[in-house]
Order: C-alpha cells, then sequence, then structure tokens
C-alpha cells in the first residue's frame, strides 16, 4: 500500500479565489493510501517545496500528489523536489486545478467539488504508479536545416561558427530563398542581393557546412539526438563536383522557350540554366522537361561546348543517408495563387501583378533590368494601384484566402510606393489598405516618408474590381474616410499577395512528427516561451515557416533556433522518457500490429523461447520495445489486439482506475 | 464448376503422404449424424479412407487450426490443409499476423459452391433427420416421421454461402480444379437495412438477438482472427470472465467488444455465425465494421494479401478526417 501525501496549492487567489482549498485538502484526507494532506499559498515557491521535501520525510511518504496548476508548468519543479526528498521522481502526480477548474469556474460550491474529483482522480493513480528511471542516449553532433533562404542559412552559419557539421537541404538548385527574389529590404532600402549574397558565399566557403542543393528530405527516422535522415539528390544532369559554373552551357542550349521561374515566369530561360549570377552552389542544372536530349535523345549541345565535360545525361536520382542529432525546419513562404481572385483580373491582364513580381520588375537582374515597364506592352506606367490584403485578413474567404495577417506586405508596399516615386516622379501612386501596420523599428518612420515627403497616395479601403479597358485598367474602389467610391485609370495594378507555408511543409511535418496549426504553418512548443523549437524534440523552426516574418525577425528568429540546436548537440548524452512501451511478452501473439502503428520505428520482434508444459520449450515471436527510440506516445496499445502492450507510468490500469475514480 | 469428390481428396491426400511432402492431413470427419461433419486430424491413409468425408457439411474453416498443428513439439513435417475459398482469407490473415509457419505447411486449394445450413434444412423439414444424401445438386434429407423429402441447395446454402465474397483461392500450393473470381456479393444488404433502422429500433433488434447468448464462447473460439495468447475474456481479473450468462454483459458488450477487436482483421469468413448455437446473426457486426472501413478508407479486404496493412492501423493523408466520421450521413 503507498503512502500519499497531498498538496494543495493556493497559487495566491488563482485558485484559492474560486476553489475552498482548505476544504479539498480535507477531503482528500480520506481518500485510500492518503497518510497526510496539507495547504500553501504558492507551493511551487521556495518554502512550498520545502513543505513537500519535510512531510516526505516525516510521513515517509512513497508518493505525491500536488494539486496545483497544469503538468506543463510545475510537474517538472515537483519532480525535482521529490527526487531532492530522496522520493522517486515518477512517484509525482499533479492534479490541475488551476487551468482545468478555478480558472473555468465561477462558483466556489462547484469548483471546490471538481477540484476534489481531480485530486481523487490523482491519488487513484498514485496508487498504481512504480518508480521508474529514464535511460540514456547519445548525441550525434551534426545538425540537418531544411530550407536554404536566409533563415536557413542563417541558422547554420551560426550552428557551424559554434563549431558543430551542418547540412543543408534545399530543393531549388541554388539556396539563396525568396531573398535572392527581393530588390531592396525595408526600411534602409539596401539592396537585398548585397546583403544576402555574402552570407551565400560564407555558407558555400564555411569548412563545417554542407549544401544538397537540388535535393529533397524524403524520410526521417529516429528521435532527438539520433535522426537517421533520407535525402533524395534530384538528378541536375551535371556533374555538380566537376561544373565550374562559367555558364557556356545557358548561352549555347538551343531550348530558349523555358518560363524562368527565378523571375517569376516573366521572362525565358534556357533548358540547362544557372538560377541567378551569385547562385550557390553555381552550377548549371538541366530541366528535364524542357531538354530535348533527355526528352528525344536529340540534342547535347551542352555537353559539347562544356569544356570540363560537366553534362552527364545519364545521371539518376540518389539517395544519401545521414545521421543528425537535431532538425531545423527552414522551409519559408510563397505567396498565395492569385487564380481565385477573379475581381482583381489577375489572370485577365498581364499588367495586373504581384508583389514578388513587382520585385522582379524593380530588380536590376530582373527581365526588364530594372526598368519599370508593363509586361503587357513594355511601356512605362503613369498610374500605379497598390493593392494591400488581397487574401489576407480575410475571413469571409477562408476558401480563396487567408484569416490571418501576412505582416510584411504593408511595409513592403510603402516601400514599392517609395521607390516608383523615388525613380519615376512622372508616376501617380495609389495605395488601398484597411489598416497600415507598422510596429518594427523606424517602420511607421519609413511609412510616413512615404506619404509625406514621396506623395503616396494612401486610400483606407479596399478595391472592389479592376477592369482591363484597352491600355488601361479601370480601378473601382471606396474611399471610406472621404465616403465615395473612386474610379482610377491604372496603367499597373500590384496586389499585395497574402503569404502562405511552402508546400513541401506539410509532408515534412508528417515525417518529422511536428505539429502544424490549420494554416500549416509550424507551432512551437509554447507561443511566448518556446517559440523556435517545435514540441517534437530535437525539432526546430526557423524563418516563416513557423508564421509571416520579415528579415530581421527572420534573421533573429534563425539565431535563436541555432543557439537551441548548439545547446543540444553541446550535450554528450541525453537523458530518455521512462514513460516508454513495453510488451508483457507472455500475452503477446507476434501479430505485428504494434510495429505498424508505431511511429518511430521502436518495435522490432524476436524468437524467444518459452517454457511450455511437460518440460517443453515453445518458441514464440514476441515483440520489443527500443526504449531509447520509443516516445510514449501510446498507439501500440490501442492498436495491440491481445493489451500485451503497455505504457510505463500510463498504464491502461492507472488510466482505468482515474476513469473510474472521477466516475465514483 | 466442376465438383471435387471425396476420393479425389483422398487421392491427393495418398499421394502426398507417401511421397513424403506431408506426414498428416486436416480434414473433415463425420459425426452422429450427417450433417454434423467435425475437423479431424488424420495421419495416415487407412483411417482418413475410413472416416474422411466431403460434402456439403464441410464448412469449417481449417486455417485457425494450424496454429496448433504447426506449433506441435516433437511432429515432424508438414501437415496438409484444405482450403476453400474463403478459408484462403483467412489463412493469409493468420499469416500476415504471423500466427503460423507457412513452411510447415501445405495448402491445398478446393472449389466450393457453397455449403449447406442444416439449420435452414431443420426449418423446412422439421426435427428427426435420419440421413441426409447431398451427393447431388437436389439434397435428400429423411426424416423420422415424414420419409425423404428433396431440397434446392440453393435454398438451404449457410448464409455466408449464398452471399459468398469470393471463388477466388488467394493462397494454396497446390489447386484443384478451376479457380473462380472475386464475387460482387450482397453480403451487405442485411447490413444496409440494419443502418436504416432508428436507433431504438436496432437497439431492440441487437437486444433481442443478443439476449439469447449462452456466452458458450463458440463464436471466439472458432474465430480465425481470435488468436491471442490470453483471451481477455480469460482474465480472471476483469470481472466477465464467467462462461455462463450471469448479466446483461453478453446482452449489451460482449459481441460487440469482441467485433472491436477483430475489426479490420475480420475476412468475414462467417464461421461466428455458422457455429453459433443460438443463431444470433454475429456476422452483420463485422460485417458493418467492414462496410464502414470500406466506405471510410476505400476498399480493403482482409487476407486478400499477405502483409497488407489494415485501414485501422495504418496512416495515409487522404484518411477521413474523425469529424467527417461523425457527420456522415449513413451512420
Amino acid at each position: 500500500m503507498q503512502r500519499i501525501g497531498v498538496f494543495v496549492c493556493w497559487c495566491g487567489s488563482n485558485i484559492a479565489g474560486t476553489v475552498d482549498v482548505v476544504k479539498v485538502a480535507e477531503a482528500l484526507k480520506n481518500e485510500p493510501g492518503v497518510v497526510h494532506s496539507a495547504n500553501y499559498q504558492y507551493m511551487c515557491s521556495q518554502a512550498g517545496q520545502e513543505l513537500i521535501k519535510q512531510a516526505i520525510k516525516e510521513h515517509n511518504l512513497t508518493g505525491i500528489v500536488v494539486c496545483s496548476c497544469s503538468p506543463r508548468m510545475h510537474e517538472q519543479t515537483f519532480r525535482k523536489t521529490a527526487a531532492a526528498a530522496g522520493l522517486n521522481p515518477y512517484m509525482v502526480e499533479i492534479a490541475n486545478i488551476r487551468e482545468q477548474c478555478s480558472w473555468i469556474h465561477k462558483d466556489m460550491a462547484e469548483g471546490t467539488e471538481k477540484a476534489i474529483v481531480l485530486g481523487r482522480t490523482a491519488i487513484a493513480k498514485v496508487n498504481l504508479n512504480a518508480p521508474l528511471t529514464p535511460g540514456e542516449s547519445p548525441v550525434t553532433k551534426r545538425a540537418l536545416v531544411i530550407g536554404g533562404g536566409i533563415a536557413g542559412i542563417q541558422t547554420a552559419l551560426d550552428i557551424a561558427d559554434a563549431g558543430f557539421e551542418v547540412d543543408i537541404v534545399e530543393k531549388k538548385p541554388t539556396i539563396g530563398g525568396k531573398m535572392a527574389q527581393i530588390d531592396k529590404t525595408f526600411p534602409t532600402l539596401d539592396c537585398a542581393a548585397c546583403i544576402l549574397t555574402p552570407k551565400m558565399v560564407d555558407v558555400a566557403q564555411h569548412e563545417k557546412i554542407k549544401i544538397y542543393s537540388y535535393s529533397e528530405v524524403v524520410d526521417v527516422k529516429g528521435f532527438v539526438g539520433n535522426f537517421d535522415v533520407t535525402i533524395k539528390r534530384k538528378a541536375r544532369y551535371v556533374k555538380e563536383d566537376v561544373c565550374t559554373g562559367c555558364g557556356l552551357c545557358t548561352e549555347k542550349c538551343p531550348m530558349k522557350k523555358v518560363p524562368n521561374d527565378f523571375n517569376l515566369g516573366m521572362d525565358n530561360k534556357r533548358a540547362i540554366y544557372i538560377p541567378f549570377a551569385q547562385a550557390v552552389p553555381k552550377v548549371a542544372t538541366i530541366d528535364a522537361d524542357y531538354c530535348n536530349m533527355l526528352k528525344n535523345g536529340k540534342c547535347g549541345v551542352c555537353a559539347k561546348v562544356c569544356t570540363a565535360n560537366a553534362i552527364d545525361y545519364t545521371q539518376k536520382d540518389e539517395f544519401v543517408e545521414e545521421k543528425y542529432g537535431a532538425i531545423v525546419a527552414a522551409t519559408g513562404f510563397n505567396p498565395i495563387s492569385m487564380d481565385k481572385f477573379d475581381e482583381y483580373a489577375y489572370s485577365q491582364s498581364k499588367d495586373v501583378i504581384t508583389s514578388l513580381e513587382f520585385e522582379r520588375l524593380m530588380n536590376a537582374a530582373g527581365p526588364t533590368a530594372g526598368k519599370l515597364l508593363r509586361p503587357s506592352d513594355g511601356k512605362h506606367p503613369h498610374t500605379l494601384v497598390f493593392v494591400q490584403c488581397v487574401g489576407s485578413r480575410c475571413a469571409s474567404c477562408a476558401e480563396k484566402g487567408k484569416e490571418y495577417c501576412s505582416k510584411i506586405c504593408c511595409m513592403y508596399t510603402a516601400k514599392h510606393a517609395m521607390l516608383t516615386r523615388d525613380k519615376y516622379p512622372d508616376t501617380d501612386v495609389y495605395v488601398f489598405y484597411i489598416d497600415v501596420r507598422t510596429p518594427g523599428k523606424q517602420f511607421d518612420e519609413f511609412y510616413r516618408r512615404a506619404v509625406e515627403e514621396y506623395g503616396v497616395h494612401y486610400i483606407k479601403g479596399m478595391v472592389g474590381k479592376v477592369s482591363p479597358e484597352g491600355e488601361k485598367l479601370i480601378v473601382q474602389g471606396s474611399d471610406l474616410i472621404a465616403n465615395k467610391q473612386l474610379k482610377i485609370e491604372a496603367d499597373l495594378v500590384v496586389l499585395a499577395a497574402a503569404i502562405e507555408p511552402d508546400k513541401s511543409a506539410r509532408p515534412l511535418a508528417t515525417m518529422l512528427t511536428a505539429s502544424m496549426d490549420t494554416n500549416d504553418f509550424f507551432t512551437e512548443a509554447h507561443p511566448k516561451l518556446r517559440p523556435v523549437e517545435s514540441p517534437t524534440a530535437g525539432v526546430f523552426l526557423s524563418g516563416a515557416c513557423q508564421g509571416p516574418k520579415d528579415f530581421p525577425e527572420t534573421v533573429s528568429q534563425a539565431g535563436a533556433a541555432a543557439s537551441k540546436v548548439i545547446g543540444l548537440l553541446s550535450k554528450d548524452k541525453l537523458t530518455g522518457n521512462p514513460c516508454v512501451a513495453h510488451s508483457d511478452e507472455m500475452m503477446c501473439n507476434g501479430c505485428s500490429s504494434c510495429e505498424k502503428v508505431c511511429p518511430y520505428g521502436a518495435i522490432t520482434y524476436a524468437d524467444k523461447e518459452f517454457r511450455g508444459p511437460n518440460r517443453t520449450t515453445l518458441i514464440r515471436r514476441v515483440a520489443q520495445v527500443n526504449e531509447a527510440i520509443c516516445q510514449g506516445c501510446g498507439c501500440c496499445t490501442v492498436a495491440c489486439p491481445s493489451g500485451a502492450m503497455d505504457l510505463k507510468g500510463f498504464a491502461s490500469k492507472q488510466i482505468m482506475a482515474e476513469v473510474d475514480a472521477i466516475c465514483k | 464448376m466442376q465438383k471435387i469428390t471425396r476420393d479425389a481428396l483422398i487421392e491427393k491426400a495418398q499421394t502426398l503422404l507417401d511421397s513424403g511432402v506431408v506426414t498428416r492431413v486436416l480434414g473433415w470427419k463425420k459425426g452422429d449424424f450427417d450433417y454434423d461433419v467435425t475437423p479431424a486430424l488424420f495421419t495416415d491413409i487407412e483411417s482418413m479412407k475410413k472416416d474422411f468425408v466431403f460434402g456439403d457439411f464441410c464448412g469449417a474453416n481449417f486455417s485457425k487450426y494450424l496454429l496448433k498443428e504447426t506449433k506441435k513439439i516433437g511432429v515432424e513435417g508438414k501437415v496438409l490443409v484444405f482450403l476453400k475459398s474463403c478459408d484462403t482469407y483467412s489463412f493469409n490473415q493468420l499469416l500476415t499476423e504471423h500466427r503460423f509457419d507457412r513452411e510447415k505447411v501445405y495448402a491445398v486449394g478446393i472449389p466450393c459452391d457453397g455449403m449447406v445450413d442444416v439449420n435452414k434444412i431443420k426449418a423446412i423439414v422439421g426435427d428427426g433427420i435420419v440421413s441426409i444424401d447431398d451427393s447431388a445438386e437436389v439434397i435428400k434429407v429423411e426424416t423420422l416421421y415424414d420419409g425423404v423429402k428433396e431440397l434446392n441447395k440453393a435454398d438451404i446454402l449457410l448464409e455466408r454461402c449464398a452471399n459468398c465474397k469470393s471463388r477466388k483461392h488467394v493462397a494454396y500450393d497446390e489447386l484443384m480444379g478451376e479457380d473462380g473470381e472475386v464475387i460482387d456479393s450482397n453480403r451487405f444488404d442485411e447490413v444496409e437495412k440494419l443502418e436504416k433502422m432508428s436507433a431504438d429500433e436496432r437497439f431492440a433488434f441487437w437486444q433481442n438477438e443478443l439476449s439469447r447468448c449462452i456466452r458458450c464462447n463458440a463464436c471466439r473460439d472458432v474465430c480465425p482472427a481470435c488468436t491471442c495468447e490470453k483471451c481477455v475474456f480469460n482474465n480472471p481479473n476483469s470481472g466477465v470472465e464467467n462462461k455462463a450468462a450471469a448479466n446483461s454483459f453478453e446482452e449489451q458488450m460482449f459481441h460487440i467488444i469482441r467485433a472491436f477487436h477483430v475489426a479490420g482483421r475480420c475476412t468475414d469468413c462467417g464461421e461466428c455465425s455458422r457455429v453459433c448455437p443460438q443463431h444470433i446473426p454475429l456476422h452483420l457486426l463485422n460485417r458493418k465494421f467492414i462496410k464502414d472501413i470500406n466506405s471510410f478508407y476505400g476498399d480493403y479486404q482482409a487476407g486478400e494479401t499477405v502483409g497488407s496493412r489494415a485501414p485501422l492501423t495504418n496512416f495515409t493523408k487522404e484518411d477521413l478526417e474523425p469529424s467527417e466520421a461523425v457527420n456522415r450521413e449513413d451512420k
């Protein structure tokens, strides 16, 4: 029989305000196994913990129940307290009478009654608890960064500078990501490439960093400290270590009509290409969808002109297996598709473009060599209309847009408007907005400058319709402040499209068993206190894959993720979680159901000898759990048809005892 | 379909026994009456020639018998098993679950055009059956009181044979006769009828059926999906270990729990209903699960291939969300 101590916390008035803590302590005194019951203002305080330690020694307690806040807050605290007093930390149970009781009840009698039930439930469980000892596992001192945009680059550089090896996996032929496509950065207006490309070079030259470009993660196994990752290196039909990046092939390739995705399809590239001048690695890649040689074996020009003999039409996708201790997701974002926004005539008129397309139009390396020209006729536009929040903050249009604020559009639209007016003073620039959101260092000053110094017309209101008429685009919108309808004859309309997580994030999250929100952004372990960690141990988040953010924020988050990775990789051993699955070999019939549902690959089978009747030996196939890999998720316990699988610390009979205690 | 005769099976067994491919044979043996044919193990051809039967009452599915038979200590060689098409699905399912050693079995697939339900015969001819001649399509039943009556086989088929899901053998070492096809049967019609009932009507239906349960455990013992080392219903701590229906447990829980335990693994072999002495249509519970699994996750036939993953222990991105299951119309 256990000797259980119950400790009821007031949490100041957080609990005591709606729960009669004295009454709870009194009521729980009579539960089976309870030999001591106390209440105190703040159990988590030094004095409160001292109270628990003393009681453990004085009453020879074998288990304790702390009725307090959520176990997410203080379970660790009280486990340490118990351990300090010589009690196994897994003999501690928390009854959550704050978040699940006092905070959600207003009536004292109701709250008190429920707190007693919750306490009783925890006591029923402790009665069946057994001491547990965690195991240890080693740490592979290498990190994987998935995504080679500015977030991935910064994270990789910071980890590598701390002395650990880092691999970057980038699905495109070059690292650089979205930042490489951006022209200028707000609020300082320095050129994006000028600040990004040195970092790309740093990555390429860093002896601790390896870049897997044109590659994808296809499989992740293992657990924190010990991930086994399979990386698919897509065939680029060019030997990466031989190609010098001279670019001769990209000039001679006869296939000239390949849409250039780097310029968002606004101009063409060849079937063999280097995405942009500063690409890292600076290696050509063949687009197999367009290459005549690969499609029908007729051409081979690039192989003929290549002096380095780097072209290899027979290249196949390769699969690399590598071990990592930590994984950082830095998969970034994309503007949403404008296909469903017919009201803005995006699909009807070439002169309705997205903001990212506008970036390329303004960029010296873009399709117009930096001259602002209309995509339809190459003429200089005089009247420009920018529309903000296209698909953002769009609760009513969830089927085509996003409910959230994309955060960066107010600032980049101000930037676009300002740059246009600066370079082309003969233009009229209008910005339609719902709100202008500029919280950030020197952000509001920047926006004010656009309005006051550059004379950009900001109109509070939304655009209802854009209709092409001849060479013009008729923009109909409302000015909510002047309370009138506007009709503007524009030459160019720029849509600030909402941003969404990259499509590769969802399958990656599945592989990593990392959780996502309904918008496919990765969720944090804690929104305030653990913003760069995923709830899955060993998986970290960097950049816009966690939520919309601008460059300064992305870079600081990237650094934060790196510091968490460094903290993990600095350890030689990790203490495991002892609440893992184990199989009762006498019950197990080796059917493999558990193995099939185990997301961690923690279950294997062994043929073991058992004693049969009449001094015989039976050989039976039974499940075995690798405790270092098992994360204690419990899938196997429900899949097991025989009831042979159980979780230590969360055994079925413990949970049944809890249910019984609630229903008593 | 070409009819396989008793003699052909004995001849096959003799060849295999003589050549040493197998050392024993799982077959059917006549009981006290012509219709209560029981499974039996034959170790020599003489006893087989004497007792072995093959006819319209050989419904028993031998797949589960292989568990014990292949684990026998001190017995060498393979066991010969005759498998009807429906039995082969159970055979595969057990292999998927690693329940017996395939190397120790020699499986001979035999064609089957349906087995007969003695209860249907009794419903027509009444009690006092003296003998049954099932050698032809028209079955002759002699009773104490009425003399010989002639019955059409199609009218007295076992439920599972009337709604046969497949004449195709999905596993065998050797096939006698020609293989059949998977059949687009009407086996879910009864389930649909139950689905159309109101919750109260359905509850009343099942209460009426299940209240007859005498908890003989025959359904569990015969079920090829029920192969736990230790059955939960034999657990003395469970409070439901008893073998006689003492309270409402059998009526309300026992068969439902069993259906849940075999969900996704049940091949719809129909043995549970065949052996139930109280004639409870237990197969309908399993078929409801199969039908739901099919409609939620796409068609899945347990035992169709070895090693297949049942939708309930598999995850694909196409799986429906729990809310879709709750809000579906045909629940």
